[in-house]
């Protein structure tokens, strides 16, 4: 049985400023070519979700988006900036305005929640006083709902706690764009209602613009403007949910069975 | 050709070769990672020492013993003291000083490298805005260059007065005709050039811990093989070093 959509929980309209804008896309590894010709604009405010086959090529993308990976030829412009193009530094800095969740969190497991919020404030806003720190990871945790672990180490929590965490993590530099990495892979479908639901109230509140990787059509459902499926290292579809769901494309339709 | 297992070796001493000369690149220029240094300076430093201590404290009182029937049947016995502490001092305590540390520190920074690695922990590192590599890696290698000398020359001293202990058990040597002895025979070429040394045997354990790790793979299993492969290659190198460093004091005739 479909779960109802709550309105309220649906994604912000975006602006027509582009934020990202991938041309000509390409990523081979060894002789497999994972990604062919990708083409993709994200708007301000907008989020697109990703969808594809596992070994598609997704997180490829993202990774490729944040500079994790160099592409073997194509653009990639994100804010304004080439990001094949930029040396070290200047990718820092892009990256603080770009933040990414990763499948498996990628919490510092040596670190209390606390320190995991810190790490990033401490080296990227100097000036930034203990208290105002204090308060900025707080703030983000309160956001999550998860306030009373701040000085819990990540090993305490539940997988779903741990995504939350791992959100507030990426929320506390204020980005302007979210990269989601399979953001509800591995919880329970209430739990992976609860992360999806915070995205849509993430992207609300601070108008940020996201690309989510993802198979759970739910959490698609629920937090994107528009869907790109990716098939044979292409953007195969393009569309809104409901739009993709009435295709008569045999593969398309193998999505939404 | 060469053949694959030596291709794979040379390629693998290449890759060591440019992490290791990174560090420089890398570990001289701002930002610092200060904090970080310290802390890794207390877990491979002070964390260390008890073990490094112990072995040093059982070393001396082993050898001691051990050498003493074959002075004895030359009539040498008075020279206990000084034999052990020369051997002690020059070879023995920094090799197994560092071999120890390359047990508990290098395998240690494989598997937690090579864990942080294999769950994105560097990656999100990386995607935050920070270095990594400066973070992780320069402070740990400087930790190991800075501490294992510093646990070398503790690891001298204790088992300098294992030694003692040890010229006591079947004989009667008083406390300060002991030191005496020791200082007598031991110059400034025995030490210096075996502190020196420690330096080199620390940055190797530093550079190998970490970059078996640091490039990790295959999962849990890799994280394994990196503790695994960083304590067995550090160690082989901690011996050529030494190795090395024994023909260079030969040649600059520094002892």
């Amino acid at each position: 049985m479909e779960t109802k959509t709550d309105i309220s929980k649906q994604p912000a309209v975006a602006s027509t400023e582009i934020v990202i804008s991938i041309a000509g896309l390409h990523k081979s590894f060894g002789s497999n070519k994972v990604l062919r010709d990708f083409c993709l604009d994200v708007k301000r405010g907008e989020s697109v979700a990703v969808i594809g086959k596992s070994g598609s090529g997704k997180s490829v993308l993202i990774k490729c988006i944040i500079g994790l990976i160099d592409p073997d030829s194509g653009s990639i412009n994100v804010l304004g900036n080439e990001v094949t193009k930029l040396d070290h530094i200047k990718l820092d800095r892009l990256r603080v305005k770009v933040a990414f969740l990763f499948q498996s969190n990628a919490l510092y497991d040596s670190m209390t929640v606390r320190e995991n919020l810190e790490f990033p404030l401490r080296r990227h806003w100097v000036n930034t006083t203990k208290e105002e720190v204090d308060v900025l990871v707080v703030e983000a945790l309160t956001n999550v709902g998860l306030a009373h672990t701040i000085d819990m180490m990540p090993s305490e929590l539940s997988g779903g706690m741990r995504k939350r965490v791992a959100l507030a993590r990426t929320l506390i530099m204020k980005p302007e764009i979210i990269l989601y990495d399979e953001p509800t892979t591995g919880l329970d479908p209430i739990t992976a209602r609860e992360i999806s639901n915070l995205m849509v109230d993430i992207q609300k509140k601070y108008n940020t613009s996201s690309i989510i990787i993802s198979h759970d059509l739910n959490c698609v459902k629920l937090t994107a403007n528009k869907i790109v499926m990716l098939i044979d290292g292409k953007n195969y579809a393009e569309g809104k949910y409901e739009e993709l769901s009435k295709s008569e494309d045999e593969k398309v339709k193998n999505f939404y069975i | 050709m060469l053949p694959k297992v030596l291709n794979n070796f040379f390629d693998e001493m290449g890759s060591i070769s440019r992490f290791g000369f990174r560090f420089f690149k890398e570990g001289f220029v701002p930002r610092y990672e200060f904090r970080e240094m310290i802390r890794q300076c207390y877990y491979v430093g002070y964390r260390s020492l008890p073990l490094v201590g112990l072995t040093a404290f059982i070393m001396g009182l082993v050898i001691t013993i051990q050498s003493r029937p074959t002075l004895v049947e030359f009539g040498a016995e008075d020279w206990l003291p000084k034999m052990v502490s020369v051997s002690l001092l020059r070879e023995i305590t920094p090799v197994i000083t560092a071999l120890i540390c390359a047990g508990k520190i290098g395998s240690g920074m494989g598997a937690e490298l090579g864990s942080m690695k294999v769950t994105e922990q560097i990656d999100a590192m990386e995607v935050s805005g920070t270095n990594p590599f400066k973070y992780l890696v320069v402070t740990r290698v400087f930790a190991t260059t800075l501490m294992i000398p510093l646990l070398a020359i503790l690891g001298d001293a204790i088992s300098l007065y294992g030694a003692y202990l040890g010229c006591n058990i079947r004989g009667v040597v008083s406390w300060q005709l002991y030191w005496n002895q020791v200082f007598e025979t031991i110059t400034y070429g025995d030490l210096i050039p075996s502190v020196l040394k420690t330096f080199f045997f620390g940055y190797a354990i530093g550079v190998i811990g970490c970059f078996k790790g640091y490039y990790s793979s295959k999962g849990t299993e890799g994280v394994g093989q990196s503790a695994n492969s960083a304590v067995v290659l550090s160690s082989l190198l901690i011996f050529i070093i030494d190795l090395l460093a024994v023909q260079i004091i030969d040649i600059l005739n520094l002892t």
